[in-house]
């Protein structure tokens, strides 16, 4: 049978130098393959950053992925992590983390996928685990466009931006994520672009610690597909246009969020507030109802 | 898991309760379902009996979310099982190949109705066998139940966690209408229940390999927080669990994955006979049609025909053998289904001419007449 030759350059490793956070990486399966200029490796730093600063234990937090290049995250991160089904992170998430309660209380689940993944295909499994209050982490990468297939528009393209599947522009309306978030039901909602690496981690910090549904929306760039063909054709023209449009303004009314290109759009935290999620209420009846737990 | 949860003793059950009575005694703590007649019942007793034994129910959002949450759950270190008809039933079979490339352990009970589509949702039908076995994409085995009354809802349901722990893939309890709404007698004695733990791994994370299959092909089990990192994808792995899309690992991974169902199949393919041996004529049948199929058995008697029952209590893995050994020692072989003929197709294909094999068919609303059934019995005779 023929052998396949990897084409990628063999990683060159310095004896007993080692990163700061490689104990959160499955350092085996680095290099990653996501392109240069791509948001998702800074993504994927701020969140082991974020790990790292909350002392958070490999063991203590699973990561869980939908398809997509931003659900590639969960097959380079060290804890136990799920890469599931196109759209189905968030119910897997769910089954989960409800599942934990009760073999392992106190694991954290983070869910970290794309804006297709999350918003398209899996969009009513959103707006549901939101309204439920399911006590997860979700960290949606947007890049405005469906990366791993071939930069086709979704339902966060801009309308007029192009994509393979709408090389005239796209004629539809894009949602406003923290504005979704928000309606839904989720108590912690912040966006922040891979620009602001501080803030971003901070803001998954926050979210990790919060129980209960909380969503941090990452602006992200996608050089190669969606960049490339809305002239911002480089990871560095991107940043520039974060720094040049992006506005920092904290609990801002959600539906003031739109992105329209060209304009500037605001990054902050737009909902921190106490809700007590699923699980929780549920322990609560059981435990006054019929004398149980769910431990 | 306290025995006390269970509700032992003699009851007068319809086969949806019973069915979720049966994974309450082995262990089910974690239902997640969507509202769809005639399984409804399953999933509302599971909300009524979760909370008060402190599992969780959860009412999700549609089928393709509940089976997620039952594969999230499985990793979660719980036993748990989902309940549809076949709109729904369509609807998982994404997530049931998801369950299969990831070898995890849970239950799916679909409770035929006719179809396609909407079609008849509240009435009997046999017509998603062939779904049961091949509806989800890519190559594959599977075990599929059959259960013909309450009480084997109840025994069948266990059945399935045991084998979906033993083999690590979703098990599928394929019931139908009037066996989910008869009511009948069901005996359950907690102490005559016998339970296949989840297959722990055996060795530190250090020389953990979550995709390498042990002697029976089947590997072992680390589910999320457990310490061995394991890496989850629905991406063909190898044995550490890690994407390769390589000719070889695909190759290596589907050999392993139909081979431990495949190799294992005479441990678990389940069958009844009745009257076999000498008869002329054996019906080769299932679930709720094998129950009409006594009926025509004893008319047939009466005519002093010679007849004996092949009753497929798995349905997949097909018991290839015994259907073939059947049909080289009689006249022909009768197949009754709720449907116009698919696991007829598969005992033609081992009858392989030795006999003739007729179908009795059946559109689905109603169950057969045993009229229709002697008839087909005496034309082979
Ligand atoms: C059911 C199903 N439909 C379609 C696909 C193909 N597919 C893979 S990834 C993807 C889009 C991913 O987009 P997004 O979630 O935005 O992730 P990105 O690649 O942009 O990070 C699609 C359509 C699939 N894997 N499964
Ligand atoms: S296609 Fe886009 S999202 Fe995917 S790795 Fe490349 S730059 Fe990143
Ligand atoms: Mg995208």
């Amino acid at each position: 049978m023929m052998k396949r030759v990897a084409t990628k350059p063999e990683p060159k490793v310095v004896a007993d130098v080692h990163h700061p956070l490689e104990h959160y990486f499955r350092n085996e399966r680095l290099p990653h393959i996501w392109c240069p200029g791509c948001g998702l490796g800074t993504s994927m730093s701020c969140l082991a950053a974020a790990f790292d600063h909350l002392k958070l234990d490999v063991d203590d937090v699973s990561v869980v992925s939908g398809i997509g290049c931003s659900g590639r995250l969960a097959g380079y991160m060290r804890p136990d992590s799920y890469h599931t089904t196109h759209g189905r992170a968030l119910p897997f998430a769910t089954g989960l983390r409800v599942a934990l309660e009760k073999t392992k209380p106190g694991h954290k689940v983070v869910v970290f996928s794309g804006d297709g993944d999350l918003f398209s295909i899996g969009g009513n499994h959103f707006i549901h685990a939101a309204r439920r209050n399911i006590d997860l982490s979700v960290f949606c990468v947007n890049n405005f466009n469906y990366g791993m297939t071939g930069g086709q528009v979704g339902p966060t393209t801009p309308l007029g931006s192009k994509g393979t599947t709408a090389p005239y522009g796209m004629f539809e309306h894009p949602f406003n994520l923290p504005y979704l978030a928000a309606s839904s039901g989720a108590p912690y909602v912040a966006r922040w672009t891979t620009l602001h690496v501080h803030r971003l981690q901070q803001a998954m910090e926050e979210a990790i610690q919060k129980r209960g549904f909380t969503f941090v929306e990452i602006i992200a760039p996608c050089p190669t597909n969606f960049g490339r063909r809305n002239g911002l054709p480089t990871g560095l023209d991107e940043m520039r246009y974060y720094r040049e449009e992006a506005v920092i303004e904290n609990f801002a009314d959600p539906k003031d969020a739109e992105i329209i290109p060209g304009k500037p759009f605001i990054v902050g935290t737009f909902v921190n507030e106490d809700k007590p999620d699923y699980v929780a209420i549920y322990e609560k009846f059981v435990a006054d109802h019929f004398g149980v737990t769910v431990k | 898991m306290n025995k006390k949860d269970i509700l032992a003793g003699e009851h007068f059950l319809n086969g949806d309760v019973a069915c979720a009575e049966g994974a309450i005694a082995a262990g089910c703590r974690l239902f997640a379902g969507y509202p769809i007649t005639p399984q409804s019942e399953i999933t509302e007793t599971m909300a009524h009996r979760l909370p008060t034994i402190g599992g969780f129910f959860l009412q999700m959002e549609d089928e393709l979310a509940s089976i997620a949450a039952v594969l999230g759950g499985a990793w979660g270190g719980m036993k748990a099982m989902t309940a549809t008809s076949g709109p729904g039933f369509s609807l998982m079979m994404e997530n049931l190949g998801l369950g299969i490339m990831t070898e995890t352990p849970c239950v799916i009970v679909d409770v035929q109705r006719g179809g396609p589509s909407t079609g008849l949702p509240t009435a009997t039908s046999q017509a998603d066998m062939m779904q049961a076995r091949w509806g989800t994409h890519g190559d594959h085995e599977i075990i599929a139940y059959a259960p013909a009354s309450p009480q084997e809802m109840f025994d069948q349901t266990i059945k399935a966690f045991n084998q979906s722990e033993r083999y690590r893939q979703p098990v599928l309890v394929m019931a139908d209408e009037v066996v989910g709404h008869m009511m009948e007698r069901v005996v359950i004695d907690p102490d005559k229940i016998e339970i296949y733990p989840r297959r722990k791994p055996s060795v530190p994370y250090e020389e953990f390999l979550p995709y390498r299959g042990g002697a029976d092909m089947v590997p072992e089990m680390a589910c999320a927080g457990e310490g061995y990192r394991v890496h989850v994808t629905g991406l063909t792995h190898d044995e550490r669990g890690y994407p390769d899309l390589s000719v070889e690992s695909q190759d290596a991974l589907m050999h392993r994955l139909i081979g431990k169902i495949r190799d294992n199949a005479d441990q678990i393919i389940e069958v009844e006979e009745e009257n076999i041996r000498g008869a002329d004529v054996v019906l080769v049948t299932y679930g709720i049609a094998a129950r009409t199929s006594l009926r025509a058995m004893e008319l047939a008697e009466q005519k002093g025909i010679k007849v004996g029952m092949l009753r497929l209590i798995t349905v997949w893995p097909f018991p290839l053998k015994e259907v073939r050994k059947i049909a080289g020692a009689v006249k022909g072989i009768v197949v009754p289904e709720l449907n116009l003929g698919q696991i007829v197709r598969e005992v033609e294909r081992a009858a392989a001419g030795q006999c003739p094999v007729r179908l009795v068919g059946h559109a689905g609303g109603g169950l057969h007449r045993p009229e229709d059934i002697l008839t087909a019995i005496e034309e082979v005779a």
